[in-house]
C-alpha cells in the first residue's frame, strides 16, 4: 500500500513537471474556465428570468451545483480522463506492453501517468462559485454539511473514475473508442441541473449508469441542506461496489490483451 | 522531361468534380457506416445536450402554467427534437481538426491535389450526414414518444427545411473553414475557437429558441450568420413562419454562403503560403 502511494506521487510528480514547461497553457485554460463560466451564469440568469425556481432549487442553490459541476469537471478533465485516453490509444497500438512489464499493480499504472495541471484551474473557479452560492444561501451551512460536502466529493471523484476505467477497459473489445470523450462530455453536461429535474428512466441512468447524481447533485444536496443520512450511506455503499467491479472488469479485459505491436 | 498535364475541357471538369464528390460522400459513409457503434455512441453523447436543454425549459413551461413566452413544453419538444436533427446536418470539419492535420502534416496530402482541399471536407462529411441522419431517426422517434412534441407541419415548410438543412452546413463549413486557416499561423488557436462556439451558442438559437433570448440579443443575432444554422432550419419547421419569412430565410441562407465563400477565397491565398506542417 506504501510503495503504491509512492509510486503514485512519483508520477504524479513527473506529470505536473512535464505539464510545467507549457506554461502558455495556463492563459488557455484559464481563458476557457472563464468563458465556461460566463456561458453558465448568463443560462442562470436566463432561465431564471423566467421563473422562480426549478423544481424546488432558486438560483443561488443551482449556483452551488453548478459550481461543483465545474469543479469536478476540472478535476475530471485534469486527473481521470488524460489517462484513461492514454490507455485507449495503447491498447490499439501496442505500448500498454510498457506499463505491463512493470512490476506494479497494472491498473494503479495506468490511472497515474498524466495530470494536466493546468485542467485544474476549473477547480478554482469552480469552488469560487459555490464559495459565492453558499454566501448567498438563506441556510447556513455548519461544519457537518462541510465535511459532507469534502467526503461526497471524494465519492463522486471515485466513481467517476471507475465509470471510466469501465468505459475505457472496452478498448480491449472495441478498436475504435473516438467517441468516448464525447460521449462522457455530453452525458456530463447533465450535472449542470439537479439530477431531480429529469424524468424518471433519465434520472436513474445518470444515477446507477453513470453517476454523475451522485457526483454532482448529492454533494450539492449537502450544502443546501437536502441532504438524507439515507443517500449518503447509499452513495458510500455504491461506491465500494463500484469500484470493486472495476477492478475485477479491468483484470477480466486485460486477459484479452496480446499485444499489437510487434 | 515530361510535358505538362493539359487543363481539362470545362464540360468534364465540372462532370469530374460531381464524381468527386460522389465518390467521396460514398466512401465516407460506408466508413460511417462501419463503425456505426462508434457512431451511435457519439450521437448519444450529442442528444444529451438538447434533452437537458429540452428538459429545463418544459419544466419551467410547466411551472409557468403551461408556457414561457407562448412555447408549450410540446413545442419546445418539437423545437429540441429538430434541433438534433439540424445539429447533425450542421457538423462541419471543426477548427481542432484542422489543428491535428496541420501538427501531423495530414494536410500536406491534400494540397498536392489539384482541387481546393475545402471540398475534400465538404464531400466527405456530407458522405457522413446520410448515415448519422438514418441513424437518429430511432433516436427521435424514442425522444418522441417520450417527450410528445407538438407538431404542425405544411408541405412548403418540410420542402424549405429539406433546403435549409444544406444552407445551414454550407454556412457552418465556411464559417469553420475560415476559423480553421487561422491555424496556418498559430497551432494553438483554441481560445478564438472558444470564443466564436459561445457566441454561436448564445445566439444562433442552440441553447434556446432566440424568442426567449432578451431583445437586445435577438438585435445582434439578426446581424450575424449563426442564426441561419440552427435557429432558422427549425423554426422552418416547427414555427409559424410566413411564406415570405420562409423564403426569405433561404435568401439569406444564401447570402451568408455567399459571403462565407468569398471570405474563404479571399482569406485562402495568403493563409496557405503560411502553411508549414509541423509534424513529420
Amino acid at each position: 500500500m506504501r510503495r503504491s502511494l509512492v509510486v503514485a506521487w512519483l508520477f504524479t510528480r513527473i506529470g505536473v513537471m512535464n505539464e510545467l514547461q507549457y506554461r502558455a497553457n495556463f492563459f488557455v485554460a484559464l481563458f476557457q474556465s472563464v468563458l465556461t463560466l460566463g456561458v453558465g451564469l448568463v443560462v442562470l440568469s436566463l432561465v431564471f428570468s423566467h421563473t422562480q425556481e426549478l423544481k424546488g432549487w432558486n438560483h443561488e442553490e443551482l449556483l452551488c451545483v453548478m459550481g461543483i459541476q465545474i469543479a469536478m469537471g476540472g478535476l475530471m478533465r485534469a486527473t481521470i480522463q488524460p489517462n484513461m485516453l492514454r490507455l485507449i490509444e495503447e491498447v490499439q497500438d501496442g505500448n500498454l506492453d510498457y506499463a505491463l512489464t512493470k512490476p506494479e499493480d497494472s491498473q494503479l499504472l495506468v490511472s497515474v501517468r498524466e495530470v494536466r495541471v493546468w485542467q485544474l484551474v476549473d477547480v478554482a473557479s469552480g469552488a469560487a462559485v459555490v464559495a459565492v452560492g453558499v454566501s448567498r444561501l438563506e441556510s447556513s451551512v455548519g461544519l457537518t454539511d462541510a465535511l459532507a460536502l469534502v467526503g461526497l466529493l471524494a465519492l463522486g471523484a471515485v466513481m467517476l473514475y471507475c465509470i471510466w476505467l469501465i468505459l475505457a477497459t472496452g478498448a480491449f473489445w472495441v478498436i475504435r473508442m473516438w467517441f468516448l470523450t464525447e460521449l462522457f462530455e455530453g452525458l456530463y453536461q447533465t450535472g449542470r441541473w439537479p439530477i431531480g429535474v429529469y424524468p424518471g428512466w433519465l434520472r436513474y441512468s445518470m444515477t446507477y449508469l453513470v453517476p454523475i447524481g451522485f457526483a454532482i447533485t448529492v454533494p450539492a444536496e449537502a450544502v443546501t441542506s437536502r441532504l438524507e443520512w439515507g443517500t449518503a450511506v447509499t452513495a458510500v455503499v455504491f461506491a465500494a461496489a463500484l469500484f470493486a467491479f472495476t477492478r475485477w472488469f479491468w483484470r477480466f479485459g486485460l486477459r484479452r490483451y496480446a499485444g499489437a505491436s510487434a | 522531361m515530361s510535358a505538362p498535364a493539359q487543363p481539362l475541357p470545362q464540360a468534364s471538369r465540372f462532370r469530374s468534380t460531381v464524381d468527386y464528390y460522389l465518390t467521396s460522400m460514398r466512401t465516407h459513409a460506408q466508413t460511417d457506416f462501419q463503425y456505426r457503434a462508434a457512431t451511435y455512441m457519439y450521437l448519444i453523447g450529442m442528444v444529451a445536450e438538447p434533452v437537458i436543454y429540452l428538459v429545463v425549459w418544459s419544466t419551467i413551461a410547466r411551472s409557468q402554467g403551461g408556457s414561457v413566452n407562448g412555447f408549450t413544453a410540446g413545442e419546445f419538444a418539437a423545437y429540441y427534437i429538430v434541433w438534433t436533427l439540424v445539429r447533425n446536418m450542421n457538423i462541419v470539419f471543426t477548427p481542432y481538426g484542422w489543428e491535428w492535420r496541420i501538427k501531423d502534416g495530414h494536410f500536406s496530402g491534400l494540397l498536392l491535389r489539384p482541387q481546393h482541399p475545402i471540398h475534400y471536407d465538404l464531400a466527405t462529411m456530407a458522405g457522413g450526414k446520410v448515415v448519422w441522419v438514418l441513424l437518429y431517426l430511432p433516436i427521435a422517434f424514442a425522444l418522441t414518444l417520450i417527450f410528445k412534441p407538438t407538431f404542425d407541419v405544411s408541405a412548403l415548410e418540410v420542402v424549405v427545411f429539406l433546403v435549409a438543412i444544406w444552407g445551414a452546413y454550407l454556412i457552418r463549413s465556411m464559417f469553420l473553414w475560415l476559423l480553421g486557416m487561422v491555424t496556418f499561423w498559430t497551432t494553438r488557436a483554441s481560445a478564438i475557437f472558444e470564443t466564436y462556439i459561445m457566441a454561436e451558442l448564445l445566439l444562433s438559437g442552440r441553447l434556446v429558441p432566440l424568442q426567449l433570448m432578451p431583445g437586445w440579443a435577438q438585435t445582434i443575432a439578426a446581424f450575424l450568420p449563426f442564426k441561419w444554422t440552427f435557429f432558422f432550419p427549425i423554426e422552418a419547421l416547427v414555427g409559424d413562419l410566413s411564406t415570405a419569412s420562409l423564403l426569405g430565410g433561404l435568401g439569406m441562407q444564401l447570402f451568408w454562403t455567399t459571403v462565407g465563400a468569398g471570405l474563404v477565397w479571399v482569406c485562402w491565398r495568403a493563409s496557405a503560403k503560411h502553411y508549414t506542417a509541423v509534424g513529420n
